[in-house]
């Protein structure tokens, strides 16, 4: 086993390692699968890897107690976490508190899976380039300066509340950065409800990949930027400002607000 | 038993009544008879008595006493008179009209001496209504009326030639007549008797008519209600009482009915949460289960798909895996959704294509079943905004229900679309309602047919209370419990913070009355009038921008049908007709999402002849 792979992937379900190791295998990543989180934290103590898939819901160690433990062990692992879609609550709660960069909701087709573990790796290298720099390393900070004001959804959203009650949502700098150059936006259209940890639009990169765009807030949408959907451009150049996705009407914005970092 | 029913008591305690009365009222009726009729007799006896004296005073004057014995014997003879005699101061007997008792001696202790010489020393007057008495001779001996009457000493009498009574002498003798009571206890008796049966009849007529009375009014209703506790504790509550009345039985029926419809909604929504609740546990749990295998089946199909490059025929079947799979995964998030009711992926989208699409699928299973698919689609229906994905699974879910309903025999499954037009009012449901300081007035506690309704509080100085709105707009079937006519003194307020809900210097364009307003976030206000019979809204907004656009769709089949019981249940999770065969989710889930797109199902089925469903989706959702 070399010192440095590229995935170590961990679920209770051999079935869907399996799977995954073939995905990855196939694109000529190095990858090792583990079936508990302690079996991973043993692994990681004779090599490294430069990004790990961990479900949430297993049975010894869950994927929360596994990041836990990572954060006290100082291991500077970017994780995805891998869920169902009936705790997605628990993906934003991950995302938020725990540090995993992205998550990705199961049953995933291999192209998705492909497509967060490219951007998480991207992003990841992205936040050690500015950490070598000197800059936070919580995606505050990168070409682009996110606002104080604003709120957080990992490194993919944010969330500007507004005076009248309304907020506005967009996409956060890294998050495009990683997905390498957006060829264009997928928007909903107005009246719909938005689910937070719930994609709320889809970005299309160059390369043809589609880039789930997870809602930082429930609500309805009131109103969306059409610039943003016209010249893509301007959302990579102005992400915080005037490359906004939406504007809704928030239905919970107190325990919404929780799972969001400033 | 009998003793213990409401009607029986309140008839016993009626006639008792009466038959006090009515006993009160014979006695007293009987007594006064019995003495007027007596009355008459004693004027009837004196006036005898006084005749008998004045026809024998010239006689005794003149001492004639053959005369005499002739007079009262001939009065005597009379059928009304049972004797005649006269008897002096001493007692003998004189005259009398038995002529064997004369020169016999009249004992003082005897009924006709008694009035006189009861007192030890004898009366020298006797008042005249003294002079009566009444008595039986023999104990079988039907009564007689006696009459005294003495015979007062005059100074004719001691003038007379004859010089028999001396001037000193008192009373010179006593008449004494004695008239039998016969005819008169006889008249007694039958007047009694007319009494006592009139007294019978009335009593047993007013009882008839009192528990006729008391069964019509009190004891029918009574017994339906009592009839209809026993059905809604039996757990049927859609059991009603028919209210023909305007009483307070009436009344308590009338809220008896409202009070099962209140139960049965609260139940039905008790119902419908805790089986929402299950179900979401449900499917949450199968949505954990399920995403394992469906992930490593959705990996390794869409995996080998990439791979298969040029494999045409392959690639084919593995594309229909994978696209199988994501609708698979579609399914579950749809499930979850519903069990959480929530968000939707709307785009503009052709629901004839979606209903294409939807036949597709089921295809097989139609031919399967020799089940005819007709389609008459509208080519010129608008584009609708929608959530194809979650359409497409309503138009599956009807089109495999219509193919169970026909089952083993063949049959035919028709979809038409169409576009239609329809008013905001009664299509339109008001899901948010905020006060004036941005309380939500929708209270999903409190649900009219199903949804929850608008609550605001009323006041009149402290007479307070909450009123329900019906929440579809322009609908007039409101819950206004007591609640008094809106005007002088009377508030209405929101239940949170009291601030006021009516509009100032706002009137009815119908009936002149103030309205209540409140503001549907980002539509505007709505403000109506709460007077019954009025029923006035206005939504301006959502009346001047209304796309009254929406898309018909409707699945009609010739299978089994629905019996009539089954359809209010249609739409509850879990209801299924197909016995082992349903999972009871599917209308459920449909129902959630036509209801997500702000559109209305409807079901219309008849047992033998087929059902039809009816979804109507607004354009512009």
């Amino acid at each position: 086993m070399s010192p440095v792979q590229d995935i170590l992937v961990i679920d209770d379900e051999p079935t869907v390692t399996g799977a995954v190791v073939k995905v990855c295998g196939a694109e000529g990543m190095t990858i090792t699968a583990v079936n508990s989180a302690s079996e991973a934290l043993r692994c990681l103590e004779k090599s490294s890897f430069r990004l790990a898939l961990c479900d949430i819901m297993m049975h010894d160690l869950d994927g929360f107690q596994f990041l836990e433990e990572l954060a006290h062990k100082g291991i500077k692992m970017p994780v995805v976490m891998m869920t169902g879609y009936s705790t997605m609550e628990n993906a934003v709660k991950s995302l938020s508190a725990t540090g995993a960069v992205d998550y990705i909701p199961k049953p995933f087709t291999a192209d998705e899976l492909l497509t967060i573990i490219r951007r998480s790796l991207r992003c990841s290298k992205l936040l050690d380039e500015a950490e070598s720099v000197g800059l936070p390393r919580n995606g505050s900070m990168s070409y682009v300066p996110c606002p104080t004001d604003y709120y957080r959804l990992g490194y993919v959203s944010w969330v500007l509340m507004e005076d009248k009650g309304t907020a506005k949502i967009g996409v956060s700098d890294l998050f495009l950065k990683a997905a390498e150059g957006i060829r264009g936006f997928e928007l909903s259209v107005p009246g719909e409800d938005v689910l937070q940890g719930i994609p709320c639009a889809v970005a299309t990169s160059h390369n043809g990949s589609r880039h789930e765009i997870m809602c930082p807030l429930s609500g309805k949408i009131l109103d969306l930027n059409t610039d943003a959907q016209s010249i893509p451009s301007l959302v990579e150049r102005d992400p915080y400002f005037r490359g906004w996705l939406y504007r809704i009407l928030p239905s919970n914005p107190q325990s919404d607000l929780q799972w969001l970092s400033l | 038993m009998l003793n213990n029913k409401i009607g029986f008591r309140l008839t016993f305690g009626v006639v008792l009544t009466v038959l006090l009365a009515i006993g009160v009222f014979a006695y007293f009726n009987i007594q006064s008879e019995k003495k007027s009729l007596l009355t008459e007799v004693e004027r009837h006896a004196n006036q005898l008595s006084e005749a008998v004296k004045s026809d024998t005073e010239y006689d005794m004057l003149h001492n004639d006493r053959e005369r005499i014995h002739e007079s009262i014997r001939r009065i005597g003879r009379q059928d009304s008179i049972d004797r005649v005699r006269v008897f002096n101061k001493s007692g003998e007997i004189i005259y009398s009209s038995d002529s064997a008792e004369i020169g016999t001696m009249v004992d003082k202790k005897a009924e006709s001496c008694y009035r006189c010489h009861s007192a030890g020393k004898p009366l020298e007057r006797l008042e005249k209504q003294e002079r009566t008495r009444v008595f039986r001779p023999h104990r079988d001996s039907s009564r007689l009326l006696g009459i005294i009457n003495p015979i007062y000493n005059s100074q004719s009498c001691w003038t007379a030639a004859c010089h028999a009574h001396p001037k000193t002498q008192t009373v010179l003798g006593v008449l004494d007549v004695t008239i039998p009571l016969t005819e008169v206890d006889r008249n007694i008796l039958n007047s009694r008797v007319a009494i006592v049966v009139l007294a019978v009849s009335v009593i047993l007529i007013l009882s008839l008519i009192v528990g006729f009375m008391v069964r019509w009014w009190i004891d029918r209703p009574v017994q339906e209600l009592l009839t209809a506790t026993r059905h809604v504790a039996g757990g049927e509550l859609g059991y009603r009482i028919k209210v023909t009345r305007d009483d307070e039985l009436g009344m308590l029926a009338r809220s008896f009915n409202n009070m099962t419809d209140k139960l049965a909604e609260a139940r039905l929504q008790l119902f419908q949460s805790d089986k929402l609740a299950s179900l979401g546990r449900l499917a949450a749990g199968v949505a954990h289960e399920i995403n394992n295998p469906l992930t490593a089946v959705l990996t390794n199909s869409s995996y080998l798909l990439k791979r298969s490059q040029g494999q045409a025929e392959m690639r084919d079947d593995l594309q229909v895996i994978v696209s199988e799979t994501i609708r698979c995964r579609e399914i579950v998030k749809s499930l979850l959704d519903f069990a959480r009711q929530t968000v939707l992926k709307k785009r503009k989208a052709d629901i004839n294509e979606i209903i294409g699409r939807a036949a597709t699928v089921i295809e097989n299973q139609l031919a399967l079943g020799r089940v005819k698919l007709v389609m008459e689609l509208d080519t010129a229906l608008p584009r609708a905004t929608v959530d194809a994905n979650q359409i497409q699974q309503v138009f599956i879910n009807l089109m495999v229900n219509a193919s169970d309903a026909i089952g083993e025999n063949s049959g035919t499954i028709k979809i038409t679309s169409s576009a239609i037009s329809l008013r905001p009012t009664g299509v339109l449901q008001i899901k948010r309602a905020l006060c004036p300081k941005r309380h939500d007035l929708v209270d999903r506690k409190i649900r009219i047919d199903g949804k929850p309704a608008i609550s605001m509080r009323f006041r009149k100085k402290k007479h307070t209370g909450l009123i329900h709105l019906n929440p579809m707009y322009g609908v007039d079937e409101h819950r206004l419990s007591d609640m008094p006519a809106l005007g002088e003194g009377v508030q209405l307020l929101c239940p949170d913070c009291s601030a006021s809900l009516i509009a100032e210097g706002e009137l009815c364009p119908d009936c002149g009355s103030p309205v209540y307003a409140f503001e549907v976030p980002l539509r505007g206000l709505v403000q109506g009038c709460l007077r019954e019979a009025c029923g006035w809204q206005r939504w301006e907004q959502v009346d001047s921008a209304w796309n009254d656009e929406y898309v018909e769709v409707r699945v009609i089949d010739d299978g089994c049908g629905i019996p009539k019981t089954q359809i209010p249940k249609l739409f509850e999770p879990f209801a299924t007709t197909k016995g082992q065969k349903g999972t009871g989710l599917g209308l459920a889930v449909t129902w959630g999402i036509v209801d997500n797109h702000n559109g209305t199902i409807s079901v219309e089925s008849e047992v033998g002849v087929g059902t039809s469903f009816v979804i109507r989706i607004p354009v512009g959702a």
